[in-house]
């Protein structure tokens, strides 16, 4: 008998025993699942917790209910894992042995990685973040009767988990004041290490665009150092200081600790895998899937979603001695909610910036790329179920797992290309 | 991709004017590049540009600041000083390097 161990039962773990328990003989394979909590967490939802647009119910389900029959649920945490051993030892003592490891124990915020953020003084009350259930209720908690002042959304380092949600979040709180008719009491600055307001080139600079309309001011190229309380303001590595009333920052994100200490991480405790098949670049029976891998694509459920549509028949290939042929391209595919009962959304990979267009029918949609639409601020609320009833059992959604260039217009990459050396060297000044 | 020249010769280099080619590189194109934004070469920014080259070379990629810092030993803060406003994109620039991963 042999034993395929996955360490976590999130968005990708939980998808990965789904999928490779009907592919794998319950004669000959046994599958254990490692996870801590009996609550399965719906992130996605902690954008809308601090707005109350969400209900708390709404954004959590048992761990149980989603681990299928035949894979066997371990309540634990990981202390360690000995690669050269094959086995994975648990803070309570226990020691699993592996066959096949798979890693899918995501990524989390670290506030208390840069100096001053999670002091006692202001965290949680001046200094909030959404990417944790208690982070989202006490942000909501201290929305409901705030006053107004400067309010600064923040971004700490890159990757981030859902990397478009703290743009989200501010076109929300923009939305939000102005329903409550105190727009004109609130500030809104968005400071981000990127140069842009987003990452790729043709969606940062529509994204800023919509910032500007939103008279939300940008405070690019931010690397912070510290949280000062007193002042209350953030500085950065350059001694830019952004004073705020309220701030709501994400934290640097880290893998799980324990990646670490297994000699398995890089400098943010991310695995490092081959990035089209997701096999660990140290060892052969080692893969990390979703956030716990550090391939260059979002960190993201949909990139795990996609990258989960091909990596079980890479994993059958691979245990019988076959090349794995099922290469992930990076496909993400994220809703960007953009206040007022509208959404945009993203269609992108390794290669491919996102593009305007439709998807996922070219041409007619019903979702449009990098425009603002109710249908796609719908298509974001529709996917809370998808997510529970679908996506987590492994059932295939009707879209492609690469990424399409059909019904995507690649007309706006045509201007931009730079001809002489001086407008080169503007982007790098 | 298209091609420039500078200190003279004929090098590739992408829609920014990174290298594209990390061989075609050398000491002489780097001061060069580092005048074209306007960094001055010291021994300070010689050590970082170094450290960077060789951790290309043995990783493949592009070190990042936080690597820069916790591996190289040059702090995030000193990396601001000696290549102001955008460390990482100018770092990698003078070095002939693609720019580091993280911005997805």
């Amino acid at each position: 008998m042999k034993r395929l161990l996955v360490l976590g039962a999130g968005t990708a773990g939980t998808m990965a025993v789904n999928k490779l328990r009907p592919r794998l003989s319950v004669d000959e394979w046994q599958m254990t699942v490692v996870e801590p909590s009996d609550v399965h967490r719906y992130q996605p939802g902690y954008l809308f917790l601090p707005f109350g647009a969400y209900t708390p119910e709404e954004t959590f389900d048992d761990t149980d209910r989603y681990i299928p029959e035949g894979v066997e649920r371990v309540r634990g945490e990981v202390d360690v894992v000995k690669p050269e051993e094959n086995v994975v030892e648990l803070v309570d003592g226990r020691t699993l042995p592996y066959d096949y490891l798979i890693i899918a124990t995501g990524t989390t915020p670290r506030p208390d990685e840069t100096p001053g953020m999670d002091d006692d003084a202001v965290w949680r009350k001046t200094v909030h973040e959404f990417y944790t259930f208690e982070g989202a209720m006490a942000l909501r908690d201290t929305l409901a009767d705030w006053p107004g002042g400067r309010l600064v959304v923040h971004v700490t380092e890159m990757p981030i988990k859902c990397p478009v949600a703290p743009l989200e979040f501010t076109f929300l709180a923009d939305a939000f004041f102005a329903e409550k008719g105190m727009r004109d009491k609130v500030e809104i600055v968005y400071a981000t290490p990127l140069e842009g307001a987003f990452t790729k080139p043709v969606a940062s600079s529509l994204l800023g665009g919509m910032l500007e309309e939103r008279s939300i001011s940008l405070e690019p190229d931010f690397m912070i150092e510290r949280v000062d309380s007193e002042p209350a303001q953030i500085v950065s590595m350059d001694e830019r200081e952004v004073p705020f009333d309220l701030l709501v920052t994400v934290p640097l994100n880290m893998g799980a600790d324990f990646i670490a200490r297994s000699g398995l991480g890089d400098d943010l405790n991310y695995v490092p895998v081959d990035k089209h098949t997701l096999l660990s670049d140290k060892y052969d029976n080692i893969f990390a899937i979703g956030d716990a891998s550090n391939i260059p694509a979002s960190k993201a459920g949909s990139v795990a979603h996609f990258s989960m549509d091909l990596f079980p028949e890479n994993f059958i290939q691979h245990i019988n001695g076959q090349p794995m042929t099922h290469f992930f391209d990076g496909h993400a595919n994220c809703f960007i909610e953009s206040g007022r009962g509208k959404g945009m959304l993203i269609d992108f990979n390794y290669d491919t910036e996102p593009l305007p267009g439709k998807y996922p029918l070219p041409g007619v949609g019903p979702f449009s790329l990098l425009k603002e639409t109710e249908i796609n601020h719908l298509g974001k609320l529709a996917f809370r179920w998808m997510y529970w009833n679908m996506l987590l059992k492994g059932t295939e959604l009707p879209l492609p797992a690469l990424m399409s260039m059909a019904g995507k217009n690649t007309s706006v990459l045509e201007t931009p290309v730079l001809d002489s050396t001086d407008k080169e060297l503007e982007a790098v000044r | 991709m298209p091609n420039t020249t500078i200190a003279g010769r004929d090098v590739a280099v992408d829609d920014e004017g990174f290298l594209t080619d990390p061989s075609q590189w050398d000491e002489t194109l780097a001061a060069e590049l580092a005048t074209n934004i306007g960094i001055e070469m010291t021994d300070d920014h010689w050590a970082v540009i170094k450290f960077l080259r060789d951790d290309y070379a043995t990783q493949g990629e592009t070190a990042t600041t936080r690597r820069v810092d916790k591996v190289g030993g040059f702090p995030v803060k000193q990396q601001f000083v000696l290549f102001p406003k955008k460390p990482a994109k100018k770092m990698s620039y003078i070095a002939g390097l693609p720019k580091p991963h993280g911005c997805v």
